[in-house]
């Protein structure tokens, strides 16, 4: 099961607590209050540390996320990866193979801007993994020393993107350079809008955009509910969004591609236990093998 | 009351101090660290440079407009809430709601309402572009919106504060002398809530400057026109921490002298 980051107590976890409160609550009243304010505490420290809660603490020791016996010989662990958002719908579909394969692990999804992402693995957010839109994002992680080895386990080109029907006759590049046309750009201190810039640049086209937006979703949300007529966003979206949008392929962008670096990270805040870090690398390979590269294709990502 | 009396009376019980004492740390260590990793040595440069230049003064410009048009949209309603006390519970209740969701709600929701709204197919914002030829999102105009939608509770609260709190008497008086209720109002009302008024800007104009999630989601982000300094700093911290640090630093100087300018003066709870 896919948890939304940042989700913590499961229905197992709160009936513990509950059953935990009825027991004290037949002590003396002083005693009874002291402690549920420990227990509130206790609860507020769980939801602190989210997916880093261990399993075994539940008191529920016997429930299958505990046992070992899975087909991939992954102990129980619950890891957290985050990944570029234009990979959105192509993770969620892999961490649901992922975990139907490896029933023991839980992974705990996170999207956002590269740039964004790769600042938070630097400032120590628990992450197991991290899956970039670009290079210099992992570089970064990289650089300071949480990731070794990043793998390219895809590639994305950029697309024209237009709100269904078209309204405005969008028809190429050149479009972005109309300064009467509500346009939205990915800012360029994110993968997309750097390869946007990169692409423009190329082919000297100077644009007038509206909006630079902080990532790739939130240029495509700008163009499905028709606040602008125009953007570039990655090959993969425009296929993502079919029916509220429309793509205009363009010959120049098959020159500026963007690659997509994975890696585990080597130095997690507090999933640190072997389980995780073996879960964390078996997710990798799972991304970087043949399944990972089929459900990747089928999103339309090219390969490395 | 003996001294030992009167001594334990002024003291609190030692968990009390404890427990406010991890709360000042809480509100007071982030902030800490903020100015412990700045880059001083650089900070001259960072602050400098035109996009932060640029933000800047989009920043105050859109604040102090849009804090002038809490100032005349609020007064009345804080005067309309007041005068609210005597209506039935329905209507008064439907009111104050009005006034507070704003307020609680996160901005980002507010944002998408005001898309919803004034966007090109919004409820309005579909006829004044089909209309007009207006559109509002991704405009300056659209910053200061998204800047009073959240601003203007506090300051009507402010000002209903002082209204409530305020002798009535003085109002009637003028009233039975013959007084139009404009001129009440305009006359005695209004002089007698200028303090809450002020205090009522004040937080208004410093809530306004920080805007950023309905901002950044009803008005985009496009440098000089739509890019605030807080969404300039979010969008820094995704390449360039040491920019975004700075960024903060300098809205942290703002606020700090926001309220050292109204320091013992018209802040609410503060000593006069």
């Amino acid at each position: 099961m896919i948890r939304g980051f940042g989700a913590s107590l499961r229905p197992r976890d709160i009936r513990a607590a509950r059953s935990a409160r009825a027991a004290r609550s037949a002590r003396a009243s002083r005693a009874s209050r002291d402690s549920a304010l420990l227990g509130a505490a206790a609860c507020l420290a769980v939801a602190l540390t989210g997916c880093a809660a261990p399993t075994a603490a539940d008191g529920d020791a016997g429930g299958p996320a505990a046992s070992g016996d899975t087909s991939a010989n992954l102990a129980s662990a619950e890891i957290t990866v985050l990944a570029a958002a234009s990979l959105t719908e192509a993770f969620d579909e892999l961490v649901t193979r992922f975990e139907a394969a490896n029933p023991a692990v839980e992974v705990t999804l996170g999207y956002g801007g590269s740039g964004a992402l790769a600042t938070q693995v630097v400032e120590g957010a628990p992450a197991d993994v991290f899956a970039s839109a670009a290079e210099p994002p992992m570089q970064q992680v990289v650089d300071a020393g949480d990731a070794l080895d990043p793998v390219v386990f895809a590639t994305n080109t950029l697309e024209l993107v237009v709100p269904a029907g078209n309204a405005a006759g969008v028809s190429g590049l050149d479009d972005l350079a109309n300064p009467d046309l509500r346009i939205a750009l990915c800012d360029e201190s994110v993968p997309c809008g750097a390869a946007s810039a990169k692409l423009l640049a190329n082919e000297g086209v100077v644009a007038a955009p509206d909006t630079l937006e902080s990532d790739v979703k939130a240029v495509l949300t700008k163009v499905s509910l028709g606040e602008v007529d125009t953007a570039l966003v990655y090959r993969t979206d425009v296929e993502a969004a079919e029916g509220d949008v429309e793509g205009i392929e363009i010959a120049a962008a098959a020159k500026v591609v963007n690659r997509y670096p994975i890696a585990a990270i080597t130095t997690p805040g507090t999933n640190d236990g072997a389980a995780e870090a073996r879960a964390a690398a078996a997710f990798v390979a799972f991304v970087t093998g043949d399944e990972g590269r089929e459900t990747l294709d089928a999103f339309g990502f090219g390969a490395p | 009351m003996t001294r030992a009396a009167v001594r334990s009376a002024g003291r609190l019980a030692w968990p009390v101090v404890a427990i406010a004492v991890v709360a000042i740390a809480v509100l007071v260590l982030p902030l800490v660290a903020l100015v412990a990793r700045a880059p001083w040595a650089e900070l001259p440069e960072l602050l400098a440079s035109s996009a932060v230049l640029e933000a800047l003064v989009l920043s105050f410009g859109t604040a102090i407009l849009a804090t002038l048009l809490c100032l005349v949209l609020g007064i009345p309603l804080a005067a309309l809430v007041a005068h609210a006390e005597a209506w039935p519970t329905l209507p008064r209740r439907l009111l104050r709601a009005a006034v507070t969701v704003p307020l609680v709600l996160p901005p980002v929701v507010g944002g998408i309402a005001l898309l919803m709204l004034l966007g090109r197919r919004g409820l309005i914002g579909e006829w004044l572009d089909r209309a007009f030829g207006i559109t509002v999102p991704f405009t300056t105009g659209a910053v200061v919106l998204a800047q009073v939608f959240v601003a203007l509770p506090f300051l009507v609260f402010a000002v209903e504060g002082a209204l409530r709190s305020s002798d009535r008497r003085t109002e009637a008086a003028a009233a039975t002398l013959g007084a139009s209720r404009w001129q009440v109002f305009r006359h005695v009302t209004l002089p007698i809530v200028a303090p809450g008024v002020a205090a009522g800007g004040v937080l208004c104009f410093t809530r306004a400057l920080g805007e950023f999630g309905a901002t950044i989601t009803f008005a985009g982000s496009l440098p000089g026109t739509t890019r605030t300094l807080p969404i300039a700093s979010y969008l820094a911290m995704q390449t360039d921490p040491d920019e975004a640090v700075a960024l903060a630093l300098l809205l942290l100087a703002v606020s700090i002298a926001v309220l050292l300018t109204l320091r013992d003066r018209w802040l609410p709870g503060a000593t006069a």
